[in-house]
């Protein structure tokens, strides 16, 4: 359990959602490439992007995520042809949302990882974590009762 | 009560020398609900799936979470492993600790404290998991193929040679469709007709092929292995168990002058009439719009002139409801109108055509008996110029933004035949490029340029106007840099092809996507190029997008075996991770449909019990599980969170999360 008091360092918690046919592949490629990228970085895997309802990021971040990253197959590529067109429109409308709620726009991501794009997400997971880091903890949407461990 | 075993494995070294397998598997023994938890080198071995298996049996394990590599390396195989001892398959979570954890991190601290997560994430999971069984449907052992062109019969054959039942559903009166009407085809220069009739007389032979002609589709329902289609058998006035085709009424017909839509409107047909003369099947149509009888009820010389009695002048259009498996579609396609084409004079000069009419005129059986003449005066051309991509790769909106493919090659073949049938003939081809990649295709191409001297002008042709009864083609020459203007006699247009109109409605009767030019989308663009996203049909032919014969004959064979694949199947097994609506909760608005991609949701009216004896009737949504390929799409969609996925439920996600954060 985290002690705020006691912490010297920050380390961010970041959830990553990523779908079964791109970019939870693409992470596998980048592990057996070996390409490293923090272990702060937890993945889910997810069916579609579009299976991620925007109400699971805010849960995160409620829970204490620091950061939400959701991956998806390209726009055009995906693999349950329309999915990610979707994941597209309601991302940039939960972008809004949490805009209007005073989360920083940086926190949450939405990014295209192809199954042979290893050396991407591994990259953008190296992006992503040091951005977060620079942003700081998450304290907007936090449970508190979460983080004091209850 | 939950009973979870956790199996840890090393994977040799590949996981055990950067995670400390034995502590994670040492503090997960502490989690709620876990009551055994062990680490062994190689679980995927036979030894860590039988100390699995006997695991699950001895500690009588509700559910399993496997910490090692990705889950599409070995999910199946614990699956299995599982279900050989009588835990449901679907009791299995996999905690990715090789891809996602030991091969990207190098300290031994922070990996074995991210595998712990990773596990403890799985086994929250793990716990909302709930036994899933495999639905079974049974599958039709007949196909439909939309279309009697050469993919749709190739696609037929391959079928009905496999020992399946085939019907196909032409719209026109006969089958054969646009190769019927080509003269010759490239690289080879062998007639069409010669390779084509063949196989058509082959469709009508065999015994497991039923030729629809004059048809349409009217209604589709159901799913794959299990489509129902209503199918429209319009009127052709003639009864074509009768009829024998032996062309009288032809020869008698007093209403002759009907526009030959088979020779591009270049001649003209009588109102009963058999499309060509090797037309399968080889049965009259009458055009009820020129026939006079119909029209005003007195004539019927046909009927009088008819040995076997074949006419029917009260003949109406019938429906019949068959049963398939699975759909090929195989719809093709058409050159575009070029009303939109002013510069190119088509409409106002008879002298400009399309390639597809020249194809016609230089066709034996067509309106020349084969003589290249000028349809204005019946002269031979002497100049003639070719203007290729004429609504292709045109971005002004005119025309089409795609590459029509089969323009150059076709171009290059008249202008070869034209030069070796008329050497006198001088022959310009104006080009934008000249696209030749296949077999023997570029060899053909410089063919015509070199031993041939056909004349290629890189540039566009910006008009064509009528000069003293001259064709004055006014174009650009880009290597020159010049302007030049061809004085002509005869021009031919490469007209973009397009989907054939009929496509939209086949489409939407399929629920199979289409794009912004009307081509039908296949599943995936490299991996699955002959499946439709909507289960158990398929595309054949341009209907997908342009192609030249050897590619839609090889679409067309690779799409029956695919059918055949399905239909040996007495059962289709479908994936049980499914969409799944709760009733109660679901006020049937709609906005699921609205989203699948596949249609796999409908709606049913259903009976709810109230209480206090009362029910009420409400519309709710009805998942097809044979359909549904599980994206969750609509749940996302659904505003009163009625709908969910099995096997990713929110519940599931939203624990996931939770154990992520609570770090």
């Amino acid at each position: 359990m985290q002690n705020v008091t006691e912490k010297k360092e920050f380390t961010p918690n970041i959830v990553a959602f990523c779908c079964n046919w791109c970019s939870y592949a693409g992470a596998d490629l980048a592990g057996s490439s070996r390409l490293s990228y923090p272990a702060n970085v937890k993945i889910i895997r997810v069916p579609c992007s579009c299976r991620v309802n925007p109400s699971f990021i805010l849960k995160a971040y409620q829970q204490g995520a620091d950061g939400v990253i959701l991956c998806g197959c390209h726009p055009g590529d995906c693999h349950y042809v329309t999915g990610n067109y979707y994941t597209r429109r309601r991302m940039s409308l939960l972008f809004s949302f949490l805009n209007y709620m005073g989360i920083e726009k940086e926190r949450t991501r939405v990014e295209w990882v192809s199954a042979a794009e290893g050396a991407r997400f591994s990259a953008v997971m190296n992006d992503f974590v040091q951005k977060i880091t620079e942003l700081g903890e998450n304290k907007r949407l936090t449970d508190l009762r979460v983080k004091e461990g209850e | 009560m939950q009973r979870i075993g956790v199996f840890i494995c090393w994977c040799g070294s590949n996981i055990a020398a950067t995670v400390d397998v034995e502590k994670v598997a040492e503090v997960i023994k502490s989690e709620p609900g876990v009551v055994y938890s062990v680490n062994y080198q190689y679980m995927c071995s036979e030894n860590g799936q039988q100390l699995i298996k006997n695991a699950i049996k001895e500690h009588n394990l509700t559910g399993i979470v496997v910490g090692a590599c990705s889950p599409r390396m070995h999910e199946a195989t614990f699956r299995k492993a599982a279900e050989s001892v009588g835990l449901n398959p679907y009791m299995v979570e996999i905690a990715n600790i090789r891809e996602h954890c030991s091969w990207i991190h190098k300290d031994m601290a922070e990996a074995t404290e991210k595998a712990i997560i990773l596990v403890r994430t799985a086994i929250a999971k793990v716990k909302l998991n709930a036994p899933l069984t495999a639905g079974e449907s049974p599958v039709v052992k007949r196909a439909l193929v939309i279309g009697g062109g050469i993919a749709g019969i190739q696609a037929a054959l391959d079928i009905a040679d496999a020992g399946f039942e085939v019907d196909i559903v032409e719209k026109n009166a006969t089958i054969g469709g646009r190769m019927a009407q080509l003269d010759k085809t490239f690289p080879t220069l062998d007639c069409s007709a010669c390779i084509l009739t063949p196989k058509m007389v082959d469709c009508a032979q065999h015994e497991k092929i039923d030729i629809l002609s004059y048809s349409e589709i009217e209604d589709v329902k159901g799913f794959v292995g299990n489509f129902s289609v209503k199918i429209r058998r319009k009127a052709r006035y003639v009864d074509e168990t009768k009829c024998t085709g032996c062309k009288i009424c032809m020869e008698k017909c007093p209403s002759k002058k009907g526009l030959n839509d088979f020779n591009m409107n270049l001649n003209t047909r009588p109102a009963i009439h058999i499309p060509f003369a090797q037309a399968i099947p080889n049965v009259a149509v009458i055009d009820p719009a020129q026939c006079i009888k119909l029209k005003t009820g007195k004539c019927g010389i046909c009927q009088k002139f008819c040995g076997v009695g074949a006419i029917d002048y009260e003949q109406k259009d019938t429906f019949i409801e068959r049963q398939y498996g699975a759909i090929v579609v195989a719809t093709g396609f058409k050159p575009i109108s070029l009303d939109a084409f002013n510069e190119y004079g088509y409409t106002e000069n008879k002298d400009v055509i399309t390639s597809l009419e020249l194809e016609r005129l230089m066709n034996a059986a067509g309106p020349s008996n084969g003589v290249l003449v000028r349809p204005s005066d019946g002269q031979h051309p002497k100049v003639i110029t070719f203007i290729q991509c004429v609504g292709s790769r045109d971005t002004s909106g005119c025309g089409k933004p795609y590459c029509s493919k089969i323009c150059c090659m076709y171009t290059a073949k008249h202008a070869m035949l034209i030069r070796e049938k008329y050497p006198d003939t001088e022959v310009h081809v104006f080009y934008i490029d000249v696209r030749t990649p296949g077999k023997n295709y570029d060899e053909f191409f410089r063919r015509a340029v070199e031993q041939y001297g056909v004349d290629y002008i890189k540039g566009m042709v910006g008009k064509v106007y009528n000069e003293n009864g001259k064709l004055m083609v006014q174009g650009s020459n880009l290597i020159d840099n010049e302007q030049v203007t061809i004085e002509s006699d005869l021009v031919v247009l490469a007209a973009a092809i397009e989907p054939e109109p009929s496509v939209r409605k086949v489409a939407t009767l399929l629920t199979a996507s289409i794009d912004t030019n009307n081509f039908l989308t296949e599943s995936h663009a490299k991996l699955r190029p002959v499946e439709s996203p909507t289960a158990g049909v398929y595309l054949a032919g341009v209907c997908q997008g342009p192609k030249d014969i050897p590619e839609t004959v090889s679409q067309a064979s690779a799409c029956a075996a695919k059918v055949i694949g399905l239909l040996v199947k007495d059962k289709l097994k479908t994936n049980p991770c499914v969409a799944t609506p709760d009733e109660m909760m679901c006020n049937g608005c709609s906005q699921c449909a609205n989203v699948c991609a596949y249609g796999a949701i409908t709606y049913v009216d259903k009976e709810f019990r109230l209480g206090g004896g009362k029910t009420e009737v409400r519309r709710v949504a009805s998942v097809n599980p044979a359909v549904c390929q599980g994206c969750g799409a609509c749940t996302v969609t659904c505003p009163s969170g009625a709908m969910d996925l099995k096997g990713f439920s929110s519940k599931q996600i939203m624990s996931e999360v939770e154990a992520i954060c609570k770090m």
